[in-house]
């Protein structure tokens, strides 16, 4: 990557002060253009290869080791590892070496690993075949070696190997097919287009006669977008120029389909294809657990410090009298007698970090990253969120955010496709003010304004009809649906015909094809595109074709689109002519009225807003009327307008599109203003109205949302009526909910400052009545994206206004629901970020399924993707992926509350164990002279986080329940128990730090006292301070694993062998320990003192005596809080339906009849 | 302890119909298993007042029998402490201790009487006790060479660098290196019991069985040489500079000679805290119906070759009978009938918080 940034600096730098920075020019075959032309500017360009590897061979180690310690956990311990190494420190280098190598070698191994198939991945991609036309003929040459120039052949089912201009297809209209299923997800066949004047070649040698140079912009990593221009030379002339556009890009990793080969010219090559440039991993993502971890880090490495510091001090104070220092039975070496007092002071500074440096494990980070890792599996496994249809469950791409699930306070959700199912279905039309429904739909039902409904069977009056076939064939011809002949597509498929039930529909928006669809049912059937006509099979079973001239492609900024074409000439007009005859008088009236054959005809489609303004006759009021009571049902409308263009016109219109076309530089917003220019003075035919349905249990699962205490915003760039008439169906608002209205027409009335305080004041003023009454009233918002945009402008007048962006924010958290219709995908994103900066900064998620959703989803704490139909674009770049809204609600409720709590115990506890772990240690050092004596063995101090306490913990994390997975579903609001990361909360750590504290103490001063100044064997013998370690460190492993047990609600056979399996293994092991004398040792001090210490009775009834100390007080904790103020949790575990009853244990028999007596 | 119900949730009785017709969307469907689905039959206990509380009365009522029990054996337990150090100008030993001098040769013997009131009838455990020593420092405590001791002939010559600066002298190296075994304690103690005729008998005092076993017969091993004799295998190494006699020469008996003489093995077992007792010898109970040392005047004659004055240690010498549960120490009965009475309390505590906030989470509970 740097390379080839670095040859493109070079060749710029080299090709001097140019007209092409941002462009660059591609010799087709390698060719020089003809003399004259233009300067011949041989430019470098990387080869084909693709490097998605990390490491080389050579570097794998250092780079490898440099990534790993970047991490400051990592490096702390490697600190502690060479300090230990260097100087002469109480514990072996080996204590915090091996957990550290241990860690770092299998974290290597794994990228390693990892690197390895990319290496081989890369390999296989850079050495597969490619057929290049070389001087007229094919030859094969490998991937990598292809160059920016070479004409490519790909037959049908290959995969493009580099960006590619398509120049010919074997198709005689020069498209071809391809899918992009490996790119975006979407399995549906895309076409794309080879310029006129190439896509007639047909062998090797044509193709190769080629002259031509093709200018485009520099590599840039959206896929849809594409500038440039081709110059093709023939003989002397000049160089004739064709636009190129997304539709010409064939992309790098895009599967050829239906298609039995194509000849293409490569753009981009290796790293600069668009494949590549989008293969960056997305901005890492930090959940709030983390966050408070690496506070309580910060908080341990503070103790750690301060008391090694602490201990310094004591121990200089301690040893001021010499006889102290150096007793005649303990000198110092002469060469440490040596060593200056500042110098020997801070090496047993540094000598006590590493005596107390286990206070912050190692461990843990390894421990946390499997809990996450392994923890995933549990969403992706899960069954309940399996969709059949789909064929797919849940998907979790990124593990670091499990617990951030439970945390959620704001959720963003996208309505089409999310809250709905974006499974349109044409319901009705409105043809200048007569409603026409399909005979599917009105069959049976019972139609409120009955009145006003004319049914396409009862005869029209003549006066109608020229509007209703224009209606009608502006629907069958103003879209961008194709017509698929096979039944294995995926995407949105649908019959066309009964006749032919292999064909369906495809269209990347769904409502297209409901309309397409509709208008079959009304007996206008599309039939196919075919070199550049479409035809229609009208009512009357006849064919008609028109001649698309031009698409104007639908933009989600000028939210319409429109089709120029051309009624064909001849035929049509002869078919007609014959049916005169035998057809109603009033319809061939009208048909030749309004269609002429060679007529220009331009018909728009869009969203009201965009229609109405441009509409100059027509009925607009009683279309207007009807577009507004279908969106108050929730009803998708689009308005259908028209306008005639005579020939002048129409060649405007095309000198201004080819234009805008033709340009290399903002031709984006010169196609908008030609679009601008054409798209005016229509005559407005009418309106559609398209069902979409909500999703299966939308409105259950926002309403736990809501009772979990989540404020569940709408955010959807539909129509204020039609995404309110959604909420109120999704019961995002209820029958109660007061609305509260910041929209375009409100502020067209008042100024915005005066609205928002007069929201505001409604909103205080009703918080402080129902801070009174018991069920308050609760307010939805409803605001537009206009007024959005002008609520979140920097305010230039000054202060005397205040800050409307703060006003909004604090309506905003008062209303349990809000609604912002009218937004553009970047406005999402805006909101979710607005939000996620308020001051208490709350969690985020945001939850969608298109494009459109991607930005909110990469914005918000959370990113969950729907695996909806308009593409996979939205679940690849979420950090979760669903298929279907009514998850989220196990999503949420139930895996990310097991997730919190889980990984918030965890966290916790590790915390707790190291603290019960060392403090004995640092008091110790009160007794042995300030010395840095460790309280335990090597052989201890290692293993104690690597396996006598790691797997228990491990477990826990990832199978605890507190409550069982159908109590927290019935009960959503168990959620607002964990909300604001309450288990992690300074409070909570206090408790934990104090308990293990307590049990520290309880541990060394126990043991201090029995062996203080006397024997305890029965044979009179003495135990030394290894028996003395080993008993405090017996006591620590069984306190800090039956604490866990104490915690642990949910008993498996997994939990059970766990944690008595982890017991055993550490008798046994210190058995074996103690039980040999180990040749590889320098030290046998372990030898036989586990063992001897078991032979004493007093050690055992000391080991019991001091566990249950060091257990009561949590014990207590945990009752007295129960009893005394139980949550809401707690509430739930005790309520828990006793099935059966385990008459095992004696303890059981007593609770029940203790139960009884009270 | 801590139950309260045993819920055993069935699997989902969802089965999957698998016809051919499914192909690759089957396989995508996750398995229903009870551990995927995270419904494995679980042991569900929650810890309230009702079920901690009979846990609570159960523990006090085991732990304060107990308690009482291990109060009354220590009780039991006699001990008598003398202290020999020789810092007070009344002591006896108050001139051996100021006059030490590391380069005496002959050892200031001094005369401690005393008195027991009451005979001891069992074996009686004599122990020597060191204050303010700091056999745990780090320092000290590193300062061997565990493979040396294990008759490791290599180690013998070439002593660890951990033993420093005790490992070597004129670069003849130490056996046995280090400052542990460099400062063994070397006063000698006996025990004369006065008649009262007015002899004065010998007590026997048995030197063996004072270390753990395993430690005298793998742990600590003689070099073994070409030949048998310890003074020839030792040839070539010098004794500690603190020590009178060499290593070969801390007593007659060779099975108690060289590393394996037990008060040596019991010194190199470095106590846990600086104020310790090592056991020195052991008073065999003798076979008939007297008591082993019966009421009356004693005289403890010490061999004062230990200093402690220099770093403010304090020696003594102990004799104690012990029981089943080791020497005098009130502590354990204590701590187990201030538990069990703790327990207790509790247990009462919760059983009015179970009566008085029970009935009203129920209450809360049903109105939920």
């Amino acid at each position: 990557m740097d390379f080839s940034l670095l040859r493109n600096i070079i060749s710029r730098y080299c090709v001097g002060e140019e007209i092409w920075v941002d462009s660059r020019t591609v010799y087709i075959g390698h060719k020089e253009p003809p003399p004259g032309a233009e300067a011949y500017i041989p430019q470098r360009y990387p080869d084909n290869r693709i490097v998605s590897s990390k490491y080389t061979f050579w570097n794998f180690i250092p780079k490898n080791l440099f990534e790993q310690f970047r991490r400051i956990a990592n490096f702390y311990f490697l600190v502690i590892f060479l300090v230990q190494l260097i100087i002469d420190t109480p514990t072996s280098p080996v204590t915090s070496g091996l957990p550290l190598f241990f860690v770092i070698t299998v974290t290597a191994i794994k990228q390693g690993y990892e690197d390895w198939l990319r290496h081989k991945a890369d390999c296989s991609i850079n050495e597969c075949p490619v057929d290049v036309v070389q001087q007229g003929k094919v030859v094969r040459t490998q991937s990598h070696k292809l160059r920016v120039g070479d004409i490519v052949v790909v037959k049908e089912d290959e995969t493009f190997p580099c960006d590619l201009i398509l120049l010919s297809s074997s198709r005689s209209d020069g498209t071809c097919y391809v899918t992009t299923t490996s790119l975006d997800g979407e399995s549906s066949h895309k076409t794309y287009y080879a310029i006129p004047d190439t896509m007639a070649f047909r062998t090797e040698q044509e193709v190769d006669s080629l002259h031509a140079t093709i200018e485009c912009e520099q590599p840039q990593p959206d896929l849809y977008k594409f500038v440039g221009r081709i110059n093709i030379y023939k003989d002397k002339e000049e160089p004739v120029a064709r636009p190129l556009g997304a539709e010409n890009l064939l992309l790098r990793g895009a599967t050829l389909k239906n298609t039995q080969h194509i000849y293409a010219v490569a753009v981009y090559t290796g790293m600069e294809t668009k494949m590549a440039l989008n293969y960056q991993s997305k901005s890492q993502k930090r959940s709030a657990v983390e966050k408070s971890m690496n506070a309580f880090l910060i908080v341990y490495l503070c103790i750690l410090i301060s008391k090694a510091v602490i201990n310094t001090v004591l121990k200089y104070a301690w040893q001021w009298s010499p006889d102290r220092d150096e007793p005649w039975y303990n000198h110092r070496t002469e060469h440490e007698r040596q060593r200056h007092v500042v110098i020997r002071a801070f090496t047993d500074f540094l000598a006590f970090m590493v005596l107390f440096n286990y206070i912050i494990p190692v461990s843990m980070y390894v421990t946390v990253e499997m809990q996450k890792f392994l923890g995933s599996y549990f969403i992706s496994w899960d069954e309940e969120m399996f969709d059949e249809e789909l064929g797919e469950g849940a998907q979790v791409n990124t593990s670091d955010l499990n617990e951030e699930l439970g945390q959620v306070e704001y959720v963003f959700t996208d309505k089409t496709g999310t809250l709905t199912e974006n499974n349109m279905e044409f319901i009705e039309c409105c043809v200048d003010g007569n409603v026409y429904i399909p005979h599917a739909i009105c069959n049976g039902q019972i139609l409120s304004a009955a009145s006003s409904i004319d049914m396409i069977d009862s005869s029209p009056g003549g006066y109608r009809r020229e509007y209703e076939d224009l209606f009608f064939r502006a629907l069958c011809l103003c879209h961008t649906v194709q017509v698929k002949e096979e039944e294995t597509v995926d995407g949105i498929k649908r019959g066309i015909h009964q006749g032919r039930p292999t064909s369906f529909y495809i269209s990347s928006s769904p409502d297209e094809v409901a309309l397409v669809e509709g208008m079959k049912r009304l007996g206008y059937t599309y039939l196919r595109l075919k070199d550049n006509y479409m035809e229609i099979l009208n009512k009357d079973d006849e064919i008609e074709r028109f001649e698309l001239l031009h698409v104007l492609n639908f933009d989600s900024v000028r939210r319409r689109m429109s089709v120029i074409v051309k009624s064909s000439s001849g035929k049509i007009s002869s078919n007609t002519g014959l049916f005169i005859g035998c057809s109603s008088c009033s319809w061939l009236y009208g048909y030749l009225f309004c269609v002429l054959p060679g007529d220009y005809l331009l018909f728009c489609k869009g969203a009201d807003s965009s229609i109405f303004p441009r509409v100059v006759s027509g009925k607009v009021e009683q279309v207007k009327a009807r577009v507004e009571q279908n969106a108050v049902e929730g009803l998708r409308t689009l308005c259908v307008a028209y306008r005639r263009l005579s020939q002048s016109e129409y060649q405007e219109a095309c000198h201004h599109l080819m234009e805008a076309k033709l340009a290399l530089q903002d031709r984006e917003q010169r196609l908008a203003q030609a679009y601008d220019i054409i798209e005016r003075d229509f005559v407005l035919l009418g309106a559609t109205a398209v069902e979409d349905r909500l999703q299966e249990k939308a409105a259950d699962t926002i309403e736990s949302l809501h009772k979990a205490g989540m404020k569940v915003w709408v955010l959807t760039g539909d129509k204020m009526e039609t995404a309110a008439a959604t909420c109120y169906a999704s019961k995002l608002f209820r029958r109660t909910t007061q609305i509260l209205e910041l929209t375009k027409k409100r502020t067209e009335e008042q100024s915005l400052h005066d609205v928002l305080f007069e929201l505001n004041r409604t909103v205080l003023r009703q918080r402080s009545i129902s801070g009174l009454s018991v069920d308050c009233l609760d307010f939805g918002l409803i605001i537009d994206g206009a007024t959005l945009s002008a609520v979140l402008k920097p305010n230039q007048e000054g202060a005397g206004h205040g800050n409307y962006r703060e006003i909004f924010l604090e309506i905003c958290r008062n209303c349990s629901a809000v609604l912002c219709c009218r937004m553009a995908p970047l406005q999402k994103a805006q909101i979710v970020k607005l939000i996620k900066a308020s001051k208490e900064h709350p969690i985020t998620l945001a939850i969608g399924d298109g494009a459109n959703d991607v930005s909110m989803i990469l914005e918000a704490h959370v990113g969950i993707g729907i695996m909806g139909k308009e593409g996979r674009q939205a679940a690849r770049n979420s950090d979760y992926a669903i298929p279907k809204f009514k998850h989220l609600k196990k999503m949420l409720l139930v895996h990310g509350h097991y997730y919190y709590i889980r990984i918030a115990e965890l966290v916790q506890y590790f915390f707790y164990k190291n603290v019960c772990f060392i403090f004995p240690q640092f008091l110790y050092q009160f007794f042995c002279g300030f010395s840095q004596q460790p309280l335990y063995d090597t052989a201890y101090l290692t293993l104690y986080n690597i396996s006598f306490t790691s797997l228990p913990i491990l477990l826990y994390s990832l199978v605890e329940q507190h409550v069982s997975m159908d109590t927290l579903k019935r009960e959503p609001s168990l959620y607002r128990d964990i909300a604001k990361n309450s288990l992690l909360r300074w409070p909570v750590f206090l408790y934990w730090t104090c308990l293990g504290v307590f049990d520290a103490v309880v541990f060394f001063f126990g043991a201090y006292f029995l062996f203080d100044n006397t024997t305890f064997t029965s044979n009179g013998q003495m135990f030394g301070n290894w028996t003395f370690g080993t008993l405090i460190f017996t006591v620590l492993v069984f306190t800090v694993t039956l604490k866990l047990a104490l915690d642990t609600h949910h008993w498996t056979w997994i939990n059970h062998f766990v944690i008595w399996g982890s017991l055993l293994f550490y008798v046994i092991f210190s058995l074996l320990w103690g039980g040999i004398i180990w040749p590889f040792l320098n030290y046998q001090r372990m030898y036989y003192v586990f063992m001897q210490m078991l032979s004493s009775g007093p050690a055992w009834l000391s080991i019991i005596l001091l566990i249950t100390v060091s257990l009561l007080p949590d014990v207590i904790k945990k009752v007295l809080c129960r009893a005394m103020c139980p949550t809401a949790t707690e509430r739930a575990q005790s309520t828990r339906p006793c099935l059966t009853v385990e008459p095992s244990t004696i303890f059981m028999l007593s609770q029940s009849s203790s139960r009884m007596s009270f | 302890m801590m139950a309260s119900s045993y819920s055993a949730k069935d699997e989902d009785g969802h089965i999957t119909v698998s016809g051919p017709g499914g192909g690759t969307l089957r396989n995508k469907k996750p398995e229903n298993t009870a551990f995927k689905q995270q419904r494995l039959p679980a042991w569900q206990p929650i810890l309230t007042a009702g079920t901690v509380l009979p846990a609570f009365f159960i523990i006090g009522l085991i732990f304060i029998p107990i308690g009482i029990g291990l109060y009354v054996t220590s009780n039991n337990i006699k001990e008598f402490e003398i202290d020999y150090t020789g810092d007070d100008t009344s002591s006896p030993c108050y001139n051996c201790a100021k006059n030490f001098s590391w380069n005496n040769t002959k050892s200031c013997t001094c005369t401690i009487p005393f008195q027991l009131d009451q005979p001891y009838e069992s074996n009686v455990f004599m122990y020597y006790g060191l204050s303010n020593f700091y056999q745990n420092h780090r320092r000290y405590v590193k300062s061997r060479d565990d493979s040396q001791l294990n008759g490791n002939i290599d180690s013998l010559k070439k002593p660890s660098k951990e033993c420093e600066p005790y490992a070597s002298i004129d670069n003849k190296p130490i056996a046995p290196c280090g400052a542990i075994a460099n400062s063994m304690f070397n006063d000698t103690l006996k025990l004369f019991y006065n008649d009262p005729n007015g002899t004065s008998v010998p007590i026997p005092l048995t030197s063996t069985g004072i270390a753990w076993w395993t430690d005298k017969h793998v742990k600590f091993r003689n070099p073994v040489g070409t030949n048998s004799n310890l003074t020839a295998v030792f040839q070539g190494t010098v004794k500690p500079v603190n020590w009178h006699r060499p290593v070969y020469e801390l007593d007659t008996d060779p099975e108690n000679n060289g590393f394996i003489n037990e008060d040596f093995i019991v010194w190199m077992r470095t106590a846990a805290l600086p104020t310790f007792r090592k056991l020195y010898r052991i008073i065999q109970k003798k076979n008939n119906m007297a008591p082993t040392l019966p009421r009356g005047n004693y005289t403890l004659v010490v061999d004062y070759n230990y200093p402690v004055r220099s770093f403010e240690g304090r020696k003594r010498m102990i004799l104690s009978t012990i029981s089943w549960m080791g020497g005098k120490n009130p502590f354990l009965g204590i701590a187990y009938i201030t538990v069990g009475s703790v327990c207790f309390f509790l247990g009462v505590v919760l059983l009015v918080i179970h009566h008085k906030y029970g009935n009203r989470n129920n209450s809360a509970n049903i109105s939920n």
